[in-house]
């Protein structure tokens, strides 16, 4: 049961076979019992959760199911649920009981989802390994001494160790698909603007995505079906005609324009994902479609743009987090001055800290041309250089990640390091594109390989499309390491 | 560029975040080390080229101003750190 995709299951539901108040006190079992061991979830909570299921099977028992009712969702703890504690990750927010659910929340709640429970994260998603969370760090379901990425590293773990059928993520520069690469799923952060911002904590809003995670393609595309519409609630949620991102996953591949940016594949990626990637290839070209190279010039400097670009938004986001409203305070202090400076000294971990202090000084006086501007400026020329690509690709491939999963430890004492781990997916958060991470193999210590599939904006579907034809001939998605 | 532990403690001051000596040192050798990578940027030219602020060149949209939201005061100050009489309480700041 905890390996049937999200199609079979509502298939079961709906044929009375196994009640949604059956599978997900199955699902709460298996977290009870593996969570203290991969710290995936930082809030379960068996009542709510199992309150829904009921209403959820009374909606199927009158016929009014729809695709994903009765099904439990893990949602990362940066989405407001209202009567949930929803962290962040955070000291600043351990106490923080949301008044009221994001728009993300309230759309599975209307399709009669399950909230399962709130999943670990870096706090304030800000990290590759999910080591920066107040709540602790998360393993690797594949191998317990790796981390499992981040900064949905929760998510991810969750639904490779199947403890929830699927899960949601956010992407500022990574976050579904490097931790959905590093743990074996697949992950989709679709076009900036199609899924609300709305209670979804943020980080920097001109990055921020939410996303689903999940075991295959055709699972997502269900996901994204209830994810995706207009929220006039966010100020920058687009308004467009609901799409069914199920509608052409049969379709065949022939035909079909690879784009191989040179850039992706020179130094940097290692052996055995190299090896990969050129397997995962060869089963595309199987399947009909041709790879042309690529150039995209500005790409390399995604890295310094994004980490000029992102602690930026994050330094004016985060000056909200002072005490006074909501959230943790100081226990002491001498003034109103001090009880912000101490309630964000204590409230805030290392890592937050680090790129709030980034953020203050790119935006300072004297500085903002040099690095804010220059970063604007940089970032039109890395969306200038994949509109030219997909002139002549329909879809660009590339590595997600440069190296399997790296050691639990191993970069959190090296900022550096960490923030190149996100060298392939930062760009498509600021052209705002759609990308997503599927699993092609396993490398070194049978840690997982994921491939980046990048679109043009508004092409999930033909992703999608894509993700599914090749899953339908391979079976690294139906790999689980439990 | 070289940033000064100087520069650290004020950049800490300006976002209310309290830094001591000594870590005003350890995170000016991270800071330096990530601002080494930020320099990589002015390699290229972009003289002649518009910032890009979003990712969707959209135009903001307006609405009429009218109240939409029910007033939830009670709800949304039962989560705060201290209030009385329906208002936020912080440590005095006029005499």
């Amino acid at each position: 049961m905890f390996n049937a995709s999200l199609k079979q299951l509502a298939v079961q539901l709906a044929e009375k076979k196994i009640s949604s108040t059956e599978l997900t006190t199955e699902f709460l079992r298996r977290i009870k019992q593996f969570n203290p061991e991969y710290n995936a979830f930082i809030t379960v909570n068996e009542e709510i959760s199992l309150a829904q299921a009921k209403a959820a099977d009374k909606m199927i028992a009158v016929g009014q199911a729809g695709p994903l009712t009765g099904i439990p969702i893990a949602q990362k703890d940066i989405f407001c649920a209202k009567g949930w504690l929803t962290t962040c990750g955070s000291k600043m927010l351990s106490n923080f009981v949301s008044p009221y659910d994001a728009g993300v929340i309230e759309r599975f709640n209307q399709a009669g989802a399950i909230n399962i429970g709130k999943t670990n994260m870096d706090e304030f998603a800000m990290g590759s390994s999910n080591e920066t969370s107040y709540f602790g760090i998360v393993k690797n379901p594949w191998d317990v001494a790796a981390v499992p990425g981040g900064s949905s590293g929760g998510a991810a773990c969750a639904v490779a160790a199947r403890l929830t059928p699927a899960a949601t993520g956010t992407d500022t520069g990574g976050s579904i698909r490097q931790p959905a690469a590093l743990c074996g799923i697949s992950g989709i952060k679709p076009t900036y603007g199609l899924v609300s911002r709305y209670g979804m904590i943020a980080f920097a809003s001109s990055l921020d995505q939410g996303g689903p995670m999940a075991k295959s393609a055709e699972d997502l595309a269900l996901l994204l079906n209830v994810m995706t519409g207009f929220d006039l609630r966010d100020s920058t949620s687009l308004q467009r005609d609901a799409e069914d991102y199920a509608q052409d996953l049969q379709k065949p591949l022939a035909g079909l324009r690879i784009g191989l940016p040179k850039e992706y594949f020179a130094e940097g990626m290692s052996q055995e994902v190299a090896r990969a990637i050129e397997q995962a290839l060869v089963e595309c070209r199987k399947l009909g479609a041709q790879t042309i190279e690529v150039s995209l010039p500005n790409a390399p400097l995604s890295i310094p743009v994004y980490y000029v670009l992102a602690p930026a938004e994050a330094s004016s986001n985060l000056s909200r987090f002072d005490g006074v409203r909501y959230g943790y305070r100081a226990p002491a202090y001498s003034d109103l001055a001090d009880m912000y400076r101490k309630t964000r000294t204590q409230g805030f971990g290392a890592e937050v800290k680090r790129r709030i202090l980034i953020g203050t000084y790119v935006l300072s006086h004297g500085y903002y041309d040099a690095y804010y501007i220059k970063a604007q400026k940089l970032r039109r020329l890395i969306a200038q250089d994949f509109a030219e690509a997909y002139e002549r690709c329909d879809i660009i491939m590339g590595p997600t990640t440069p190296t399997v999963a790296f050691n639990l430890g191993e970069k959190s004492g090296d900022p550096i390091q960490m923030y190149l781990s996100d060298i392939y997916t930062s760009a498509a958060n600021l052209t705002g594109m759609p990308a997503m991470s599927i699993p092609i193999g396993f490398g070194d210590k049978n840690r997982p390989i994921g491939l980046h599939i990048m679109g043009n904006y508004f092409k999930e579907a033909q992703m999608l499309n894509i993700a599914h034809q090749y899953q339908l001939v391979t079976d690294w998605h139906l790999k689980s390491p439990v | 560029m070289t940033l000064s532990a100087n520069d650290v403690k004020r950049i800490a001051d300006l976002a209310y975040i309290e830094i001591n000596d000594v870590e005003a040192k350890e995170t000016l050798d991270q800071l330096s080390g990530i601002f080494d990578l930020i320099e990589t940027m002015q390699a290229v030219d972009t003289s002649t080229v518009e910032p890009m602020s979003h990712a969707q060149s959209v135009v903001q949209r307006l609405r009429e101003d009218e109240v939409t939201e029910a007033d939830q005061h009670e709800l949304y100050q039962s989560i705060a750190p201290q209030v009385e009489a329906d208002l936020y309480l912080v440590p005095q700041v006029i005499e």
